[in-house]
């Protein structure tokens, strides 16, 4: 381990943003072909050093040394060349080009394109044979799936001769079955001598494919560890400070009479494309059903159905009586008004009004609510804020202050307040969207427990989650959509994740 | 967390703005040979240095308030209304007919039903437009621009037909004599001394005032402007909360076009007394720059009002007294608006650094 120089080393990098402290002092070293894991929670840092790494941001003190030289990168063209490839969350690509033009793009051989992308076809080919890397140079991006999306920003960087690929949460948008293959591109990539930094906040991936991991929390590098030396409540420790439940204790469930029941439900967006295809299904009291399936498969077409603010077509019956789906009067104050409440799947951008103060966050979507009125016209301030207050105070949300801005709020809080809204409203059918997306693996537990806690009350819930972890743990029954289907419900403890994966794939819930 | 306190962005980035706005116009009025320190003596003399000078200076706040409001409403729904002219044009139209055809009895009365028909006509003509963005998604932009032509267009119409006064003018009739809202003049004459004597100030500036604590409260206090906030804050949002994104176009447009009709009891009946062609005189687009530097709140609007009011009033006296053209003036003006509006972050970003490091080196 001595005798090569590191592939990346950073020493004593830190960086601010005002008066947050976004990395403190960091310094990591990565040793030449391994796959390195950079694990912690969301706002720990991670994606501000690999900002830092790839010349998005400027260090305010600190120095980088590639494969033993000391290297400025101003800017990301300087990572380039220093053999630095990134492959961002959100891929960087042009819908409307083709896979050669995307992987040409910006390293063009001249300003005549034909012999670029002879060439790059060529090369293509050849990558693909070594690293499994099969994509069709001809497709139009927006036409092929987000996992050769993401094989193609991987050619896109080895394209551009990168020794180092920094992947930033890769299989977020992934079915188990794309992230094993992706996870296999990069153990190929290893082998032939590549350097892979793996940034993620799942600890099952970090502890399947990396050979060392790094934790950071609140800026900090709180250790580095082999791999095989380390475990996941070890490391949930490392990320959070403190002993971590990874499992949601409860109790069997009480199954009661049926609250939600869902007949041949279709739905079509604005563009005209069918999102949700024929789906039936029931919720019971005291249960909680959870609905699998990678994102994009009508899973958020269905919850805004359910929620009011989308039109769809069929039958919706909640406590035996049918919900209006298409009239005027179907709206989200309609559906509040039959008990629903609906922690929506992006609080970011439907949950909360991220420039409103908490307290009139908490008034939103039960404004019209007698408690909240003054008069027929004015609404009663005081009153909303004092509610805050209390809710804040029960859902631990920090700071408990409702005069901040609900952008102020870290993800886990924003999502406190949220659900300390919903909740709150004593509903009959909780309807729930990725709970806790973005929100750091302290204030999951908190937030799983209150969902359990509500079940327990004989509450029906619908969970609609990406992160099959978080089904399998609180469902008691689970459902998997693809392409706007239900392939199959299954229970939680007759299945697995393989067999959930292979139903979230498409294959038929007989076959699987 | 907010990077500066909350007075920095009141009042100190205004401030700033309007110090680089005045610097660039001395540096242009030293350009054309004459001097920035007497010109600035002379708009302030002129604008601020008599009750006459008050008394106009008020006068073009009370016209700046209303269509300031009206923008500022819209602004909260995130609608932009660049409409406010023509709302107005049309909104002295209401004015002109009620004024003419109804025999009031006495000028309060007349001003009430002035004031409702200026703002029924204006929001009429908003309507247009805020229907066919939100049932069409016809960009509220583009069609208010193109109304403020069709209005012109309407009253011009008008005022060579219907309701033109025998002779060559293309202009209403003088309104009858119970019509004639008291101006400061009548209002603040004291025996000897009448103050505001001959300005065209007049009593619907208390009626702007007024109109400032009621779109505050509105905004604030209300169900209705909560969920004008929300919906300007975030479509997605609203929506999910079962906020009717057609309702919230419409409303807030018409309270929108119904202040910004609301002017001509100002400009109209409260000082021509007649309607003539081109009565708004740009008023509708000093609205948003009043708008935008009073950061749509209503309090800051009145303060934005009276500084445009001092500036056309002041730029009028010296294009009056001294050989600065009339056009220079507009050149300060729009330098205002541009560093208020326009170039607010560049004063802004270099302020928020200030802070920043202020808050560090206290740390």
């Amino acid at each position: 381990m001595t005798d090569a120089a590191p592939a990346i080393e950073l020493k004593g990098i830190s960086k601010s943003f005002g008066p947050v402290q976004a990395n403190k002092d960091i310094s990591i070293r990565v040793m030449p072909g391994t796959i390195h894991g950079i694990i912690g929670e969301n706002g720990a840092g991670k994606s501000t050093l690999m900002s830092i790494l790839y010349g998005f941001y400027k260090a305010d003190a600190g120095e980088i040394f590639i494969s033993g030289q000391k290297t400025a990168i101003p800017d990301s063209q300087a990572a380039i060349a220093a053999g630095i490839g990134m492959v961002f969350q959100h891929f960087k690509l042009v819908e409307n080009f083709t896979v050669l033009e995307n992987v040409v793009l910006g390293a063009e051989d001249s300003g005549l394109l034909r012999p670029s992308l002879a060439r790059a076809r060529r090369e293509l080919k050849s990558l693909a044979e070594e690293y499994e890397l099969n994509v069709d140079p001809d497709a139009l991006i927006e036409e092929v799936g987000v996992g050769m999306q993401q094989r193609v920003e991987i050619l896109k960087a080895l394209y551009r001769k990168a020794d180092i690929l920094i992947l930033d949460e890769p299989t977020g948008v992934l079915t188990p079955a794309e992230a094993d293959h992706l996870f296999r591109i990069l153990e190929n990539l290893k082998r032939e001598g590549k350097t892979i930094i793996l940034i993620t906040h799942k600890l099952r991936e970090i502890m399947e494919i990396t050979d060392t991991v790094s934790v950071m929390r609140r800026g900090e590098m709180t250790a580095t560890v082999k791999t095989s030396e380390t475990s996941p409540p070890e490391l949930a420790e490392l990320m959070v400070g403190r002993k971590v439940l990874l499992r949601v204790d409860k109790a069997p469930a009480q199954i009661g009479r049926k609250i939600l029941e869902v007949k041949d439900l279709n739905v079509t967006d604005d563009k005209g494309v069918h999102r949700v295809k024929g789906v039936s299904f029931d919720v019971h009291a005291g249960e909680i059903l959870g609905i699998a399936g990678v994102a994009g498969n009508g899973q958020s077409e269905l919850l805004e159905v359910l929620g009011g603010y989308e039109k769809g077509t069929g039958t919706i019956l909640v406590n035996g009586e049918e919900i209006d789906l298409t009239g005027a009067k179907s709206d989200g104050q309609s559906r509040r008004a039959r008990g629903i409440s609906h922690v929506p799947e992006d609080r970011q951008r439907e949950g909360l009004i991220m420039d409103f103060h908490a307290w009139e966050n908490t008034a939103f979507g039960y404004h019209h609510d007698a408690e909240y009125q003054r008069s027929k016209l004015f609404m009663n301030n005081a009153a909303i804020y004092k509610d805050t207050e209390e809710k804040m105070a029960r859902f631990d949300v920090r700071p408990p202050d409702p005069n901040l801005e609900a952008k102020s709020f870290s993800g886990g809080n924003q999502q406190k307040i949220v659900l300390a809204r919903e909740i709150e409203q004593n509903p009959d059918l909780l309807l729930i969207g990725q709970p806790t997306r973005g929100v750091d693996i302290g204030a999951i537990e908190f937030i799983h427990q209150q969902i359990v806690a509500l079940r327990d009350q004989g509450k029906a819930i619908l969970l609609v989650s990406v992160e099959l972890e978080e089904i399998l743990s609180l469902s008691d029954r689970i459902a998997v959509m693809f392409d706007g289907k239900i392939m199959g419900e299954r229970m939680p403890q007759e299945t697995d994740e393989k067999e959930l994966g292979l139903l979230m794939a498409g294959m038929s819930g007989e076959a699987a | 967390m907010d990077v500066m306190p909350k007075w920095a962005d009141v009042i100190l980035i205004p401030l700033i703005s309007i110090l680089l706005a005045a610097i660039l116009s001395a540096l242009v009025i030293l350009a054309i040979g004459e001097n920035p320190w007497e010109a600035l003596k002379l708009m302030v003399d002129g604008a601020l240095g008599s009750t006459y000078g008050w008394g106009y200076t008020l006068y073009y706040a009370t016209n700046f308030i209303f269509t300031g409001l009206a923008v500022s409403i819209a602004f909260h729904a995130r609608m932009f209304n660049i409409g406010g002219e023509g709302q107005a044009l049309i909104g002295g139209l209401g004015v002109a007919i009620i004024c003419l055809f109804i025999p009031w009895p006495h000028w309060s009365l007349a001003l009430l039903g002035a004031t409702i028909g200026a703002a029924i006509f204006g929001a009429a003509w908003a309507a247009i437009p805020a229907f066919l963005q939100a049932k069409r998604g016809s960009h509220i932009v583009i069609t208010t621009i193109m109304f403020n032509f069709i209005a012109a267009a309407v009253l011009n119409y008008f005022l060579i037909g219907a309701l033109k006064a025998p002779g060559m003018e293309p202009a209403t009739p003088k309104f009858p004599e119970a019509t004639h809202l008291p101006s400061f003049q009548d209002m603040f004459n004291f025996g000897e001394t009448t103050f505001f004597r001959g300005a065209p100030a007049n009593i619907t500036f208390f009626v702007a005032l007024a109109a400032c604590v009621a779109l505050w409260a509105l905004i604030w206090k209300t169900r209705l402007g909560y969920e004008i906030r929300s919906f300007g804050h975030s479509e997605t949002a609203a929506k999910y909360a079962g906020i009717s994104p057609t309702k919230i176009i419409m409303v807030a447009m018409l309270i929108s076009g119904a202040l910004a009709g609301m002017m001509a009891i100002n400009n109209v009946q409260g000082e021509a007394e007649r309607l003539v062609l081109n009565a708004v005189e740009g008023a509708g687009f000093i609205g948003i720059a009043v708008a935008l530097m009073g950061r749509s709140h209503p309090f800051g609007v009145l303060l934005a009002a009276l500084l445009f009011g001092f500036l056309y009033q002041g730029g009028a006296e010296l294009a009056l007294w001294t050989s600065i053209p009339r056009e220079l003036i507009i050149v300060i003006q729009a330098l205002v608006i541009l560093f208020t509006g326009a170039l607010d972050n560049m004063v802004r970003m270099p302020l928020e650094r200030l802070f920043l490091s202020m808050r560090r080196a206290k740390q």
